[in-house]
């Protein structure tokens, strides 16, 4: 029965698709307005090293913390093309989360706002040409986080 | 001088009621045999664990590493020790069965005065003792044991799938089981094995919405003690190996799911929890120190033989680390006391599967001679006779991959040949015949293509840095098993310590420096891309069995290993 339900909610998510998620997130007013929008970092995506990228982030000295930031990422991707990132945190008054990718060729991947009072996580996928580290940085309380883990990217082959 | 189980049990009959001690080795194999498999209960939950058996269901020799670099932190550590450093940190007497069992000393006369090793005939008397002695034992299969023979390829696992049954195998993970195709691993669980054999793996999940394919667990009672078994698929399946058979599963270690999973079955009241893993040995030492709340990884994927498990401190305490080796040629054996919720105490024992020292049951034999018989003509087919030790397992090139590589660059005309550094593959003594089932057992995998591919300089040691960095990265979580990759042609230098793009240096070809810009044609087989699958390719077997049927015997020179650099002093190396 278990293996039917699942399979149901799946044709369902599937058939739903955008448009679900898109009138979930409107009903819940989390797509900003268009002077939002026009608040894209141009300078902070199109930038070609980290310092670039985080001096258009605004972003003074982040502090390194592994305890306030859990991120997730496989050590080896699977396929370098979808690489599963997941960041969470408690700390509080949480504003935005980035993902920084370090030998991308741009390296700002993805940034997110955060509005007040929702809950740190946030799960993308980004995509990496070679083995680096992955940065996540979070900015709460007007002050700067970070913490970092390597991703191999592999030609694969030859195991077992 | 091999001997079958009789002879065995004369000469010590022989040898008490004479009184006198035969003084070779035929005395201390006997006097090893009585003790071998004398192994009282010590406790109330028990697991028996078999792991990469690699579909040998008949007796084979395979012989151990006899260079198993360990780098970093993991140099002169288990499982990176060979020879007799390993029997001096296990405590084994040189010169004994369990010396042959665990070593590649003195090989090719200790196999040929202990007989061949595994086969699932011996291995179910073997299994069948150990249970009669431990009411509600479990046994645990690690994965790798469908695939591995012909006769596994052709009948898509079914061949092992049933003996795992007849054996009575009750919990499983997985690796080369899922590259006969998502499909029929889960048509299986969800068929054959439905009700006798759990497939578990934690760390399996769908790309789409990550939810479970497996179960992750499996809880059971054993003599009134609720205990759990979580399985750990191999994580780079789909990295180590085409990524086609499994498009919409992913893998990855997942240390976090891992300790939920454990927190969730202890909260469900599991007194013993085990990790069913196929990791690799490196990977699961890590692990160990880094999640809590697990008594025990029973380990496999790298082929370690490991007589005694690895304690490993953690902030919950302490948790054993095993690997039970491969090709059928080991059982382990794991008791647990538990007393008022709490274990008490632990015994752990890898036994040697001797074939010679244990009866074949009738059963499975039959079962065996069942799935071979449409196959036999064509295994038995022989190809060649060898002139000298022909094996696989090692860092680098063993003597059968020389084969392959030798069949690869004449076949193809090519002046360099790649061959997968996989870690099974048995081993044929000098003088025996190579039949088609000798060559499927080094080959015989759904991905068999054989290929030509045009490389420059720079495209090979790049391959090179890659596999090396698989195999030689100081964080095991970065390792993906597996050995180095092995080259037919190409001389190079190793510098296992050196940082990935370093490590590979001075290649030549025919001694002169390899050209980074120039294009050099490169043979090889196992490929994992889609592109090379829609390609073809002659399956690697055929080729290697045209190249041998025209050799006619085999010359076994020294196979083309790479110069070492820093390594000396290695425990792992003899």
């Amino acid at each position: 029965m278990k293996a039917e339900v699942d399979l149901n909610r799946r044709k369902a998510l599937k058939a739903g698709g955008s448009m679900g998620l898109l009138a979930l997130f409107g009903g819940l007013g989390l797509l900003q307005s268009g002077a939002a929008l026009a608040e894209w970092n141009k300078a902070a995506f199109s930038a070609k090293s980290m310092d670039d990228a985080l001096n258009a982030l605004g972003v003074i000295i982040p502090e390194n913390s592994a305890t306030a930031i859990q991120l997730t990422v496989p050590e080896i991707a699977e396929n370098g093309s979808v690489v599963p990132v997941s960041v969470a945190s408690n700390l509080a008054d949480i504003e935005q989360i980035s993902i920084l990718v370090d030998k991308n060729p741009n390296v700002l991947a993805a940034s997110f706002v955060i509005p007040q009072g929702t809950e740190g996580l946030i799960t993308t996928r980004v995509k990496m040409g070679q083995t680096a580290n992955v940065i996540a940085l979070v900015k709460a309380g007007g002050k700067y986080y970070r913490v970092a883990k390597e991703v191999k990217v592999t030609a694969g082959g030859c195991g077992g | 001088m091999g001997m079958n189980r009789r002879e065995f049990l004369q000469i010590m009959a022989i040898a008490t009621a004479g009184g006198f001690v035969l003084n070779s080795e035929d005395s201390h194999a006997a006097s090893d045999a009585s003790r071998m498999y004398d192994l009282p209960r010590r406790g109330n939950v028990s697991f028996m664990h078999i792991t990469d058996s690699h579909a040998q269901l008949y007796p084979i020799h395979f012989r151990e590493p006899a260079i198993n670099l360990g780098v970093g932190a993991m140099s002169g550590q288990a499982p990176h020790l060979v020879g007799n450093a390993l029997l001096k940190r296990f405590g084994i007497k040189p010169g004994t069965a369990q010396a042959h069992a665990f070593t590649s000393l003195n090989f090719i006369e200790a196999a040929k005065s202990y007989g061949k090793v595994g086969g699932f005939a011996h291995l179910a008397t073997l299994v069948k003792q150990i249970r009669a002695s431990r009411p509600g034992a479990l046994l645990l299969d690690g994965g790798d044991t469908w695939q591995g023979s012909g006769q596994a390829l052709w009948s898509n696992g079914q061949d092992m799938i049933e003996a795992c049954l007849e054996l009575g195998v009750d919990v499983m993970t997985m690796h080369f089981e899922c590259m006969y195709g998502a499909q029929r691993i889960k048509e299986a669980e969800e068929g054959i094995l439905k009700g006798k054999m759990d497939v578990v793996a934690h760390n399996v999940k769908t790309n789409d919405f990550g939810d479970p394919v497996f179960k992750p667990y499996v809880m059971k009672e054993m003599n009134g003690v609720p205990v759990a078994i979580i399985g750990q698929a191999f994580p780079y399946s789909t990295i180590a190996n085409p990524r086609y058979f499994v498009p919409d599963w992913s893998y990855g270690i997942q240390e976090e799911n891992l300790q939920s999973t454990i927190d969730e079955v202890r909260k469900k009241g599991a007194q013993v929890v085990v990790l069913l893993s196929h990791n690799g040995m490196d990977v699961d030492l890590k692990l160990a120190s880094r999640v809590s709340g697990l008594d025990a990884i029973l380990g496999g994927h790298t082929h370690d033989g490991i007589p005694a498990p690895i304690p490993v401190k953690n902030r919950g305490g302490t948790t054993l680390v095993t690997n039970a080796g491969s090709n059928g040629k080991f059982l382990g054996v794991l008791d647990f006391d538990v007393k008022a919720g709490k274990i008490t105490s632990f015994n752990y024992k890898l036994l040697p599967v001797f074939s010679n020292l244990l009866a074949a049951d009738p059963s499975m034999t039959a079962l065996m001679q069942r799935h071979r018989a449409p196959y036999e003509s064509k295994l038995s087919e022989k190809l060649a006779t060898t002139d000298g030790l022909l094996y696989r397992r090692g860092n680098f090139n063993g003597s059968f991959d020389q084969v392959i590589l030798d069949a690869l660059m004449k076949e193809k005309d090519a002046p360099i040949a790649f061959s997968p550094g996989f870690r099974w593959g048995t081993s044929l003594l000098p003088g025996s015949a190579i039949t088609m089932e000798d060559v499927l057992n080094q080959t015989a995998i759904t991905y068999p293509y054989s290929t030509l591919t045009e490389m420059t300089g720079a495209q090979i040691k790049n391959v090179l840095e890659d596999v090396g960095d698989n195999l030689f990265n100081p964080d095991p979580y970065y390792q993906q098993g597996g050995d180095m990759v092995r080259v037919g042609g190409l001389e190079y230098t190793c510098e296992p310590n050196a940082k990935m793009g370093q490590r590979i240096q001075d290649m030549r070809l025919n001694g002169e420096l390899l050209d980074a810009n120039k294009t050099y044609k490169v043979a090889g087989w196992a490929p994992v891309s889609e592109a090379a699958r829609d390609k073809g390719g002659e399956p690697i077997w055929d080729l290697v069995a045209r190249h041998l049927r025209n050799e006619k015997v085999v010359k076994v020179s020294t196979p083309n290993v790479p110069k070492l650099k820093g390594m000396s002093g290695n425990l792992g190396m003899i």
